[in-house]
């Protein structure tokens, strides 16, 4: 009796199972204005093949991409600037004139722009030394760089002390420490009768080399971590998959949306604060550096290979979206996403050079830049996350 | 029908407890409530020793009113960690409050030398029929266009599963498989307990339960939930079945009889023993239950998608039928002046609250006039608090979810209609 019991509850979940799947195909089948609709088991090979291709992404080849094409390039391009810029210090240094400081000054923004491009690369041994801490965070204090440099500080390691080194940190050197050229010259050329050197050098040198350093060792470890991130791609907290969309929507919105234009903007604090704008001291880079960023962001949410203008893109997250996204109406979300960055791309360019000047004109069209930004976070937070299903970087809790 | 089946029961359902705490300490030492500090410690350890009590049987009312009372507290501190589970253990224990479990082969009876007696039928009835309304009212949820037509949220949280061995590349993408699952889970809910009641179909119908579970328990990370179910299960056993596995015991509790030569309490003879207060607890039973069986219903009562609003959401042993992600962030605004500024929410909350609050509305509304305080304190004047929200369900894009024109503060924290979130553009039919 009950094993008759079992067997009828078998059958009705099958024959349920199976009409609905019929639902699903017949959907399909209008489409596709098939008729035959007479074996169900034909009905059900094709709706599993259809979904079959489904199987197919391969997350190993998305992460070989990302490393090969994306991250490894674009470090190594960085690294390269950062040598130049490292050594036109060194050549600074020996020749101090108006022609050695504004090569300096050159190398610096075409190293901060190529900055721009691995910021978002928060993994690995960079996250481990806090390096995107230690190369760009700003405002600089700029107190405390004045107290490092009159006490000649060699070790810049403390925390405390991330606030004084890096891009922002040379800007302030290079270019905030006053604005006429030749006054700026003078505090390289004016020796400290104590020590018969000169402080802002000695703190310039050891800023730059430090940066130069931090960046050897990330792009070092990348040789032996690109194999580990590769394999890493099952869908936990901690796989490098995971990990990354974290990071690049992380970056998205605080790297770019708050840190570039939000902050200065005033969007957390009620006034404006353009001494919170990237490049404060060079001024009219801002809107530059910020392009560059969101160039970068752009480019690898489309698999376009690093520094490569030919080459067909590889697969990236509009790849990934794409294949898991089921048919919406109209527009796709990666699409979407992609309009987005495009609106913010063109709203940044409306924009002045020189966001203290924009903020001093019109901060309207900040702030409202800023909210076009704001719409891409909320697509690839909620809409990608979901589509894609990764957990966001919450603590691990039971669900149910 | 003796005792000793809650004892077995309870036995397995606490050892399960032990781990919870466990983890519970993590999360907690994250959690924002400062206030508790080490006390929350402290409240653990007496949720603990009191189930360890339980287990053993010994001074058993007190131990299970502790229980009940502390492991409430516990859950009641920050609702951001409810969970269908740990209320239905509140629940359960709730209800053991007024159950004379302590009989058979417990210390309580050890040690007053009583001779175990019999339990009245409808106390383990009563179990027996509070798993059921769990159950059924799980399956009843499930009967919803989205669950049923369009396997959400399954055919979302299913392929992401891609890295389990064998079946993660393979079953758990296919379409189909999602559809069975879904309707296999409603079915499964829906008739398990009859399954369960049912002499016959009892064993097979235990199968099941732990087929299922396990399933589940290696698809999401639902903590201790499925093996608590499975050994709360076992209550619709008889208690032969029960005798059996507790003989293993036994054979282990002898040998230390015999080492420490204690005297072996009286025998096994079954007397009957009208319990005094009896009517008294059978009173706030029913009560219980007619509580239990509306709870659920009451979000009928409200207007608008429950699975949009959530209103009547939780208390209701609807799990896992949504995946619902939002962003939600706050617009402080200066009503004379009009300057605003929006609100980073790292400076408030825990990411995990932050993504509870994002998509739950009584959460965002305690939210917004926490933050509508909290900068009126810092000298804030005439403020306003606007949410800009935006929430994605089962695998919908992602609509505007709060009523961006209506100042939040305006808006008391009750039980009334949310009339400032915005209506739900799609259609679900179903419970």
């Amino acid at each position: 009796m009950f094993r008759k019991f079992i067997l009828l509850l078998l059958l009705v979940f099958f024959v349920t199972c199976s009409k609905d799947s019929d639902n699903l195909v017949e959907d399909d089948l209008v489409e596709n204005s098939l008729t035959d609709s007479s074996s169900e088991n034909g009905n059900e090979t094709d709706s599993s093949s259809e979904a079959g291709n489904k199987t197919n992404f391969n997350r190993e080849s998305m992460l070989t991409f990302w490393a090969d094409s994306l991250i490894i390039p674009s470090q190594i391009k960085f690294e390269k600037e950062m040598q130049i810029l490292d050594e036109s210090i060194i050549e600074f240094a020996k020749t101090t004139n108006k022609e050695s400081l504004n090569s300096v000054r050159l190398n610096w923004l075409k190293a901060y722009k190529a900055w721009q491009h691995i910021e978002m690369f928060n993994i690995g041994k960079a996250e481990e030394i806090y390096y995107p801490f230690r190369m760009n965070i700003y405002p600089v204090n700029s107190a405390r760089v004045e107290n490092n440099v009159s006490k000649r500080i060699e070790n810049i390691e403390n925390p405390n002390d991330y606030s004084c080194q890096g891009f922002p940190a040379l800007d302030y050197l290079l270019f905030g420490l006053n604005s006429d050229q030749e006054e700026l010259l003078k505090k390289y050329t004016t020796v400290d009768p104590s020590n018969d050197n000169n402080n802002y050098m000695n703190y310039l040198l050891i800023v730059s080399n430090k940066m130069l350093e931090l960046t050897n060792t990330v792009v070092i470890d990348w040789q032996t971590y690109r194999n580990t991130f590769i394999a890493s791609t099952e869908n936990t907290m901690t796989s490098s998959i995971n990990k990354f969309t974290n990071d690049f929507i992380y970056y998205y919105e605080k790297g770019f949306r708050a840190n570039k234009i939000g902050i200065p903007a005033g969007v957390f604090s009620g006034g404006v604060l353009p001494d919170r704008a990237e490049a404060y001291y060079k001024k009219n880079v801002s809107k530059e550096l910020s392009l560059e960023a969101l160039k970068a962001i752009t480019n690898f949410f489309i698999g376009k290979p690093f520094g490569d203008n030919n080459s067909e893109t590889g697969i990236s997250f509009k790849h990934y979206i794409e294949f898991f996204e089921t048919k919406k109406d109209g527009i796709s979300l990666a699409e979407l996403i992609l309009k987005q960055f495009d609106l913010s791309k063109e709203s940044i360019n409306k924009l002045n050079d020189d966001f203290t000047i924009q903020l001093d004109n019109n901060k309207m069209d900040m702030l409202i830049t800023y909210d076009i930004i704001q719409k891409a976070v909320v697509l690839m937070k909620v809409d990608m996350l979901q589509a894609i299903n990764i957990n966001v970087d919450y603590q691990d809790a039971d669900g149910d | 029908m003796l005792i000793s089946v809650v004892r077995f029961w309870i036995n397995g359902w606490i050892k399960s407890l032990y781990i919870e705490p466990k983890f519970h300490f993590t999360y907690y030492g994250f959690s924002w409530i400062k206030d508790l500090g080490d006390f929350t410690y402290i409240l653990f350890v007496i949720c603990g020793l009191s189930s360890l009590f339980i287990a053993l049987g010994y001074k058993y009312r007190i131990s299970i009113i502790i229980f009940f009372l502390s492991f409430s507290y516990i859950e009641l501190i920050d609702k951001t960690t409810y969970l269908n589970h740990y209320y239905f253990i509140s629940c359960l224990s709730f209800l053991m409050c007024f159950l004379p479990l302590n009989s058979t082969y417990s210390l309580d009876n050890y040690l007053s030398n009583k001779s175990p007696t019999k339990v009245p039928k409808w106390t383990i009835d009563s179990i027996k029929f509070f798993v059921c309304i769990i159950y059924f009212y799980a399956g009843l949820a499930k009967i919803n266009s989205d669950w049923l037509f369009k396997a959400m949220p399954l055919s979302i949280w299913l392929p992401s599963k891609y890295d389990l061995p064998i079946i993660g590349n393979s079953l758990m993408q296919q379409e189909w498989v999602h559809y069975l699952m879904s309707w296999g889970g409603m079915f499964y809910d829906l008739l398990i307990p009859f399954l369960l009641l049912n002499k016959k179909t009892r064993s097979y119908a235990f199968v099941l339960v732990v087929f299922f579970h396990v399933f589940t328990r290696v698809l999401f990370p639902i903590g201790m939930f499925p093996y608590i179910m499975i050994i709360i299960s076992l209550i619709f056993f008889d208690n032969k079945t029960h005798h059996k596995i507790l003989s293993y015991f036994k054979i282990i509790t002898d040998y230390f009889r015999k080492v420490l030569s204690l005297p072996l309490p009286l025998n096994l003879t079954l007397k009957e023993k009208k319990l005094s207060s009896n009517n008294y607890s059978l009173f706030i039973v029913l009560l219980f239950f007619l509580f239990q069986l509306l709870l659920p219903l009451r979000s009928f009562l409200y207007p608008g998608e429950l699975f949009w609003k959530e209103q009547g959401y939780r208390f209701s042993w609807r799990v896992m039928l949504i995946e619902k992600m939002g962003y939600t962030v706050f617009k402080i605004k200066n009503s004379v002046t009009g300057s605003y500024f929006y609100v980073d929410n790292q400076d408030f909350l825990t990411p995990f609250q932050e993504k509870q609050m994002s998509f739950q509305p009584d959460f965002i509304l305690e939210y917004a006039h926490h933050l509508g305080s909290h900068f009126g304190k810092m000298g804030h004047q005439n403020i306003e608090v606007y949410a800009d929200s935006h929430v994605s369900l089962n695998g919908r894009r992602s609509a505007r979810f709060v009523n961006q024109e209506i100042d939040l503060l305006t808006q008391k924290r009750s039980l009334k209609n949310y009339s400032w979130i915005l209506p739900f553009t799609d259609e679900i039919n179903g419970f």
